[in-house]
């Protein structure tokens, strides 16, 4: 078992360790350089100046030394202010120290947000926990729903219950988040009046039914679908397995079947499917944070993408790479657990 | 207070204009039920009801995109400035033509433009899937059969790919700035380049010996997927860089007309490429996990016995025995792909924003204001797009049914 975990380390290590270097390379692209460039200095710049900005902030620098002085290898240099002459910090709003220093992810230190002129130590873990509230909600609704919709589908295969129960997880599973979002807002925002269409309010004024059920609505739907179907289909298999038709045959009830020996042994599919299924609902995260105005994760990553806010890109990139690999490690780790019959070697 | 047809009016209006799909969809029902018994599996799809709802729905789509241009009775960029955020069934007062779906805030005919956004998701959601499970097969199969170092190298490279969040790969691969650098070219070049292989790979193990079948074979195999891989790597922006580069010679080359029969915008490439690149790795994962399963039955040790090279086995006797699963995730992954297109849309990333694929059209259509006062203009392309992913879906399904009943 420890094996096997160090194996899986070591290979998310090199995992991240590569992705960080691709993101790197694709922010710091020319273009997106010069994009960078435009939007720091005052809009109407010659390209000299540009070029200027960047020498001066040492994004001109071999690309292996920016690199390692994200990563906390070598050490950031200040730049010389050309006025006076002296050692000023790179990004005043970040404070950044005005001496040399390493200080880079290794050391905790994820760098200077540029689009919002902050340190995207201020900025991430408020966005993570805004998302983690909403993805709490989110699971809270869409787990019991989808398993309790499987379990009665997958319960009695081809009865009435079950194909109409497959009928609404086909369509769900077929209506990604900006579908559902905008027939939703559509119906009960402003059709019905019921809810609120936008999400904001949540942020400052504290999550209601109002303004926190359209979201959770959405990103519970297109999931609700998928899951419910797999359950389904592993409870129907489990139905037709030998220790189930024994029980039957020595008399016991359907409901003391289903409840006391199938439903055990049929959850153990969905269990991965639901932990698989959090690199999904991180596509959703961004497509619901940005329709209903919810400054989470998914809001900050637009933002920062489309600023080309180098750090907080890469910092972005590694929180959802580490979501996607930790998920992916429970999964392997749960179905070991849970499944008797499977012993990790 | 502008004329309006009303709610009959807009459903027979809807009815007629479809003309050209429901008399394709006629034909072809006419023709399964002539010859249901020799279409194999795709005959015995019409015994379930999934299975007819989700052929309907997809061939609509299919002749939808075909005749576009008959079905839709506007340009889809073009403005009538008096039509802005018409409701559905407004009648033009100056022309007397209606528009089914209302216009939006640029003026624009909603209807005719879910009708063009068909066009452009039909074509590039099957090409990029169809593109996807080549390389997927084409890596997928070697790493299950062989195992060993190339299985830990390229499903290290895969699961690279998988663990990248879909949406942050789209911004850095598609945004506008990225067509000045090498990276997309280099990308789509190298992606193009395997159906020729897998082609010729298949044609080679195939008829390997056999000189009077194999030279055509793999002459033809050469000039057809070269002659694609030209045609869509011929963009005008590829061609500038490569004259930038002082490679004008195959710059000049890429200009001939014989290059540009199906000329590819830029824009769409670029997208095409990223899918491509972002499903490709699933398909790998599926096709390497089938490898795995089906290389231990004995047909397999049958053709190893008698001395088959690893490629014949791979490409005849594994693959036409993975064909079930992999037409199902197909027909899924093709959905999959339109959600792809429509997330790109929707943030505004590749398509150009007078674009009327159904993604940007949504997003058009879900700005506050819009989504509150003028609804219609969202739920048009928003309905557009399930329906055709439901379709897809449905159609799996059936099939799924089917060939497990085999």
């Amino acid at each position: 078992m420890l094996r096997f975990l160090a194996g899986r380390l070591y290979v998310m290590a090199l995992t991240m360790l590569c992705l960080s270097f691709v993101v790197f390379y694709f922010v710091n692209l020319e273009p997106n350089l010069k994009k960078l460039a435009v939007t720091q200095t005052e809009m109407r710049v010659t390209d000299a100046d540009k070029e200027n900005w960047l020498q001066r902030n040492g994004f001109r620098d071999n690309f292996f030394v920016r690199y390692g002085r994200w990563i906390g290898l070598v050490a950031k240099q200040p730049v010389v202010d050309p006025a006076t002459g002296q050692m000023v910090p790179r990004f005043r709003y970040c404070d950044e120290p005005s001496v040399a220093t390493v200080s880079g992810v290794i050391q905790g230190d994820f760098g200077c947000s540029t689009a919002f002129r902050d340190k995207v130590s201020n900025r991430l873990p408020q966005a993570l926990k805004a998302t983690g509230i909403l993805m709490f909600w989110v699971m809270i609704v869409m787990i019991p729903v989808a398993l309790i919709l499987g379990v009665l589908a997958g319960m009695r295969e081809g009865s009435r219950t079950d194909r109409s129960i497959s009928s609404v997880s086909i369509v769900t599973s077929a209506t990604p988040e900006y579908v559902s979002a905008i027939l939703f807002t559509a119906l009960f925002a402003s059709g019905l009046g019921w809810l609120n269409g936008s999400a904001a309010s949540a942020m400052t004024r504290g999550i209601s039914f109002y303004n926190f059920t359209l979201p959770v609505m959405t990103m519970a739907v297109y999931g609700v679908g998928y899951i419910a179907r797999m359950t389904r289909a592993s409870m129907a298999e489990v139905m037709t397995s030998q220790y189930i038709r024994t029980a039957r045959l020595k008399g016991m009830g359907f409901r003391q079947v289903v409840l006391k020996h199938a439903l055990r042994n049929a959850l153990i599919a969905p269990f991965t499917v639901i932990m698989l299924q959090f690199p999904w609902l991180l596509t959703g995260v961004v497509v619901v944070e940005n329709i209903f105005s919810y400054k989470g994760f998914g809001w900050l990553l637009v933002n920062a993408a489309s600023n080309n806010d180098i750090d907080l890109v890469l910092a972005c990139g590694i929180v959802s790479v580490i979501i996607v690999l930790v998920t992916q490690l429970i999964s392997d780790i749960g179905y070991a657990f849970l499944n008797p019959r499977i012993r990790v070697s | 207070m502008m004329e309006n047809v009303g709610a009959f009016g807009i459903i027979t209006g809807f009815a007629s204009s479809f003309w050209p799909v429901w008399l394709c969809l006629a034909a072809v029902f006419v023709v399964i039920y002539f010859f249901k018994k020799q279409l194999g599996i795709f005959g015995r799809l019409f015994n379930s009801n999934v299975g007819i709802l989700g052929v309907i729905l997809c061939l609509f789509w299919v002749f939808t995109a075909i005749f576009a241009d008959v079905i839709a009775p506007l340009d889809p960029r073009v403005q009538v400035s008096i039509m802005q955020n018409a409701v559905p069934g407004s009648i033009n007062p100056d022309t007397g033509m209606v528009f089914l779906f209302g216009g939006d805030l640029l003026a624009r005919d909603v209807f005719s433009r879910v009708v063009y956004g068909a066009r452009i998701v039909l074509t590039i959601a099957p090409a990029a899937t169809m593109i996807a499970f080549l390389v997927g097969i084409t890596l997928g199969l070697p790493a299950g059969y062989f195992g060993g170092r190339i299985d830990s190298i390229l499903s290290f490279f895969a699961n690279l790919v998988l663990a990248f969040p879909v949406i942050l790969l789209f911004y850095l691969l598609v945004t506008p700035g990225i067509m000045e650098t090498w990276l997309p070219y280099a990308l789509g070049g190298g992606l193009f380049v395997f159906p020729t292989l897998f082609f010729f790979v298949l044609f080679y193990t195939r008829f390997y010996g056999r000189n009077d079948k194999l030279v055509p074979y793999l002459a033809a195999t050469v000039i057809a997927g070269g002659w694609i891989w030209m045609n869509l790597m011929s963009t005008s922006t590829f061609i500038a860089k490569l004259n930038d580069a002082g490679l004008t010679w195959i710059g000049s080359l890429l200009n001939w007309r014989i290059f540009n029969i199906f000329g590819v915008d830029p824009n769409e490439l670029n997208i095409f490429i990223a899918v491509v690149f972002a499903s490709a790795p699933g398909v790998f994962r599926i096709v390497r996990g089938l490898t795995l399963d089906i290389q231990t039955r004995d047909y397999v040790a049958a053709a190893q016995t008698r001395g088959e090279t690893p490629w014949y086995i791979m490409l005849w006797e594994l693959l036409p025995n993975a064909r079930g699963p992999l037409i199902v995730d197909a027909c899924l992954r093709i959905g999959y792909t339109t959600i792809l297109l429509g997330t790109l849309g929707f943030f505004g990333l590749g398509m150009g924003p007078e674009s009327p694929d159904w993604g940007t059209t949504i997003k058009d259509g879900s700005q506050v204001a819009q989504l509150r006062l003028y609804y219609w203009q969202g739920v048009a392309p928003a309905l557009a797009l399930m329906s055709l992913v439901l379709g897809l879906n449905l159609l799996a399904d059936a099939l799924r049914e089917e060939s497990l009943r085999d």
